[in-house]
């Protein structure tokens, strides 16, 4: 059976595409031939910057014939339907077969799609996918209407087995497949031909070029954290620079180097930063240091010199980068030792926040107003809080922040500790942007939980004042990754303010309740993920004092266990069962039963057990509650489950005896008041 | 052919690019283009940045299909050995939000040093580019450092050495790379610069504004020249409003936005012009 090869060699590729295109032109060739009747049985795609390459293994010969019956209308059925039936079967009258079925005459067509040659399927295959590969941006060259993302030069498109291997005859506006590609572009770049996948990837090796692009990685990290550990450093670990860099390459050579002296002091971050995001190097610490002391950079091709001359061009630009980053580092101290950080602040006034809240000062000012007031709920001094939340996003000014704008918050934290300001401040300037994401670390120090709540509660207010809501996929302004930042911040610090209380705080004015749902939906999915069930967050929320998100949660939690035990799930369906009964008389008789129950009109033990029962747990339940001790109102409730199945198994609720009755459901409603107090039992599932 | 007269910030700019890559007719360029970028300016202190550089400039219509080997041909040719350097595309898509332009393509890197810009265009002043131009930018001071293995642009040799008068970088352009940074960054008339980016932006509608039909001469003369130059001067003087940091992020929008209409009206009228392709 033979394999299929192809290699679609072009103009260099951008390395964030490579991986990605390697998937498709695997998935839609695949995909392609199977819709045509081809099966295989594997398939690998491959990239280098210079190519993407598929290999299918053990393909038929010819795709199968296949035959498919299509029942017609009847005989006698109106000209117009059997001619209607010949157009979509493309046949003419005396191709069709008449059968008889059910008393009547029908008419049957079958149709049949040829066998065709693996060699043809494939050409038609892999020419539609390069016409329509899902390139995230694509262009033109030259004059022709081709487009790829960048210009195209050969395909090599070949079926091989022990036989030999053949050429698929394709041809693209006039691109012409073959089976011959070239090398590495400088090292060996002839041309050479090529019979199979084992032999293309055994000849690019020999012509200095690594097909996966995981072998050019793995070798990359290997090779540069050898040679770090010979001079005693530690090679900083970057996946994302890592799989960047191996594509672009396909001869990886590891150079490792020197930081002049000069650069040292500058603070790691901006070394790092500097060197991945312009140069693509990986960073090397010294142990003993401590400090980022080297580099490594990866170069693609071999020379006389051991890289010697690109190493000393790299560390040449590496210089006039760092002299950029200096430059802008001692520009900005300059500026904040001298002026202290209040320039910066100011020209935030120029800045356009959104163009309905504001410049990003009036924004920081709202921040302030805002921390000031949380500061008592987290444990901070409020005017530390406003002070540091003044000059939060100073550092939005400087000149580092506007070359490395990854850097915000992190520059700040330097800048206010360079002038003199107190470590809380200058750490909420790098923390307040925490918690970033569902992972990111939440920080804990009470200025900076107060400046991170604040700068939150702001978005969230001013978003939700000027109608921004986020919707389905769109989330412009990241509202969620907030609400979901506030949430974080007040659970792992245990902060007890209630978010009505919260939002009152902030002058915008907004639609309580709605912004209120949106962080319950947020806070849903948050426990979800903690593998709490929604409706167990459901029964919670719908009680009183849900905006407290702590108690919420505490709420939740305990009820959770609650539900795991055996008295939990007993009680809900007694609960339920209580329920359902007395919605079912309150329906029909037009009244709802709330009080009244009295012990007096019980006519059996069961029934006096189950008032006795409701009185004392109640008791328990609400001075639990008080103590917001969920764990002990949720034995309280435990202790229902007897008396209620007890009672539910000899008591007959609707009986003729009104009083009866009537004395009956007001019990029921008491079971319903009581564990209402603790959660909303209806609305658990099951 | 010869550098552009006025104020430009890249060789892009030169009408033997912008202008010629639009329409169907076949163009090839190649020149020198001083270049004037007001926020790079470094007092002369930094070893590759400057205010004011130079570049080499290619624009070839349609692109030939073997222009990266005649890319490479032309480092070989100034004398980058292509065995011993690492020359490497990298992924970088250009586009000129003034210009209403984009392209993809690829900075070039020789040992990790960014020595040229080498761009299909894909679009120019709103206008899809049929066919593509492939545009060659070469950084001339990065790429003789390198060929002469200095490591400061200052202390390139500006003449041959052995000249009686030998002179170096820093004689040329020390001194006018501090003039310049503190007037770019400090000094200039931001109210005088305001005033005359309003008085480009009304010279290049009313110059497009004109019948096509010369009065004079009775012959049709679309003037997307002169009204180009005028898109020049204001981008050009937003740069310099730029680099004074009079311009908040927002305004910074609407700045750009305005250039770019011009660059799209200029583009436009040159559409409808002979060299633009266009046939009466």
């Amino acid at each position: 059976m033979p394999d299929l090869l192809i290699e679609l060699f072009s103009e260099e590729i951008p390395a964030r595409m490579q991986a990605r295109a390697a998937e498709d032109l695997k998935t839609k060739i695949t995909n392609g031939l199977v819709e045509a009747g081809l099966t295989y049985s594997g398939a690998a795609g491959f990239s280098t910057p210079r190519r993407l390459t598929l290999t299918v293994h053990d393909l038929p010969e010819e795709s199968p014939l296949v035959r498919e019956e299509r029942k017609g209308p009847r005989v006698d059925a109106p000209e117009k339907a059997i001619e209607g039936f010949l157009r979509g079967t493309g046949l003419n009258r005396d191709q069709l077969s008449i059968r008889d079925e059910k008393k009547s005459q029908v008419y049957f067509a079958t149709l049949e799609t040829p066998s065709r040659p693996a060699a043809q399927i494939v050409s038609a295959v892999v020419e539609n996918v390069v016409r329509n590969f899902p390139w995230p941006k694509s262009m033109r060259w030259g004059s022709g209407p081709l487009r790829w993302v960048r210009p195209l030069h050969s395909i090599v498109c070949l079926l091989s087995d022990e036989s030999g291997a053949k050429i698929v005859d394709l041809d693209i506006d006039g691109l012409q497949a073959g089976d011959s590609t070239c090398g590495h572009r400088f090292m060996d770049p002839k041309r050479f031909s090529v019979s199979s996948f084992e032999d293309y990837t055994a000849k690019l090796k020999r012509s200095f070029v690594i097909l996966d692009a995981s072998e050019r990685a793995e070798a990359i990290w290997q090779d540069a954290s050898n040679q770090a550990f010979a001079l005693g450093l530690e090679l900083v670990e970057d996946r994302g620079l890592l799989a960047e860099v191996a594509g672009l390459v396909e001869w990886p050579v590891v150079l490792l180097g020197r930081i002049e002296d000069q650069f040292l002091d500058l603070p790691p971050e901006v070394l790092q930063a500097s060197m991945k995001e312009h140069q693509k190097f990986f960073s090397l610490r010294n142990p003993k240091t401590g400090r980022i002391e080297y580099f490594a950079t990866v170069a693609n091709i071999e020379t006389a010199d051991q890289g010697a001359t690109i190493l000393s061009g790299n560390q040449k630009v590496l210089a006039a980068r760092l002299a950029d980053a200096k430059f802008f580092w001692e520009n900005d101290l300059r500026i904040a030792k001298s002026k202290g950080l209040t320039p910066w602040t100011d020209s935030l006034e120029n800045v356009t926040f959104h163009n309905k809240l504001g410049s990003l000062k009036q924004r920081v000012d709202r921040i302030a107003g805002l921390a000031m007031n949380i500061a008592p709920f987290v444990g901070a001094e409020a005017d530390l809080a406003a002070q540091a939340a003044q000059v939060a996003k100073a550092d939005l000014a400087s000149e580092m922040v506007y070359e490395f704008p990854e850097l915000q918050g992190l520059m700040g934290r330097y800048y206010a500790s360079a002038v003199g300001l107190p470590d809380a401040v200058a750490q909420a300037a790098q923390a307040h942007y925490s918690p970033l994401g569902p992972s990111d670390s939440v920080p804990s120090e009470p200025v900076s939980v107060a400046v991170a709540l604040a700068d939150k509660l702001d978005m969230l207010t001013g978003f939700w004042s000027i109608g921004e809501k986020p919707t389905g996929s769109k989330d412009p302004f990241a509202l969620r990754r907030s609400a979901l930042g506030v949430i974080r911040l007040m659970l792992e610090n245990g902060i007890t303010l209630p978010l009505k209380k919260a939002f009152a705080l902030s002058e915008s004015k907004i639609d309580v309740s709605d912004l209120l749902g949106f962080f319950h939906d947020r806070l849903k999915v948050f426990l979800r993920d903690q593998g709490l069930r929604h409706d167990i967050i459901d029964a919670c929320i719908s009680l009183e004092g849900n905006d407290d998100l702590l108690l919420v949660v505490k709420r939740a939690k305990a009820l959770s266990e609650f539900l795991a035990s055996e008295d939990g799930k007993n009680l809900v369906q007694g609960f339920k069962r209580a329920n359902n009964i007395l919605t079912q008389a309150e329906e029909k008789d037009g009244v709802e039963y709330s009080y009244g129950a009295d012990v007096k009109f019980a006519q059996s033990d069961e029934e006096r057990g189950l008032f006795a029962a409701l009185e004392a747990q109640s008791q328990v339940i609400t001075s639990a509650l008080k103590q917001e001790d969920f764990a002990k109102a949720m034995q309280g409730m435990a202790a229902l489950r007897a008396p209620v199945d007890t009672f539910f198994e000899a008591v007959q609720v609707n009986t003729d005896n009104e009083v009866v009755r009537r004395n009956r459901l007001n019990l029921l409603s008491l079971i319903r008041s009581t564990c209402r107090a603790v959660a909303d039992l209806t609305k658990i599932e099951g | 052919m010869q550098p552009y007269d006025m104020e430009v910030g890249a060789g892009t700019f030169h009408p033997a690019t912008t202008l010629r890559s639009l329409g169907s007719r076949p163009w090839a360029a190649a020149y020198v283009q001083p270049s004037r970028r007001p926020t790079d300016g470094r007092y002369g202190e930094n070893p590759n940045r400057l205010q004011h550089y130079y570049q080499y400039q290619v624009l070839i219509k349609p692109s030939p299909p073997d222009l990266q080997e005649l890319y490479l041909g032309s480092l070989e040719a100034i004398g980058i050995d292509m065995a011993l350097h690492d020359i490497r595309f990298v992924e970088d898509d250009w586009e000129s939000p003034t210009l209403g332009a984009w392209g993809l393509g690829w900075e070039v890197w020789c040992d990790g040093m960014e020595v040229s810009q080498f761009t299909y265009f894909q679009q120019v002043g709103g206008h899809d580019c049929h066919p593509v131009s492939g545009e060659l930018t070469y950084g001339l001071e990065r790429l003789a450092m390198y060929v002469l293995g200095v490591d400061h642009v200052m202390e390139m040799p500006f003449n041959d050495p052995q000249n009686p008068i030998a002179l170096t970088y820093a004689d040329v352009f020390k001194q006018t790379e501090e003039e310049y940074a503190r007037w770019n960054f400090d000094v200039a008339d931001t109210e005088v610069l305001l005033r005359h980016f309003e008085d480009a932006e009304a010279a290049c509608a009313s110059i497009l504004a004109q019948e096509a039909t010369d009065p004079k001469t009775g012959k049709r003369i679309i003037m997307a020249h002169p009204a180009y130059d005028q898109c020049i001067k204001a981008s050009h003087l937003f740069n310099l409003l730029d680099a004074r940091g009079v311009i908040s992020v927002t305004e910074r929008q609407a700045y750009i936005g305005r250039v770019r209409a011009l660059a799209k009206k200029c583009a436009d009228a040159f559409v409808m012009t002979e060299a633009g392709g266009f046939k009466a």
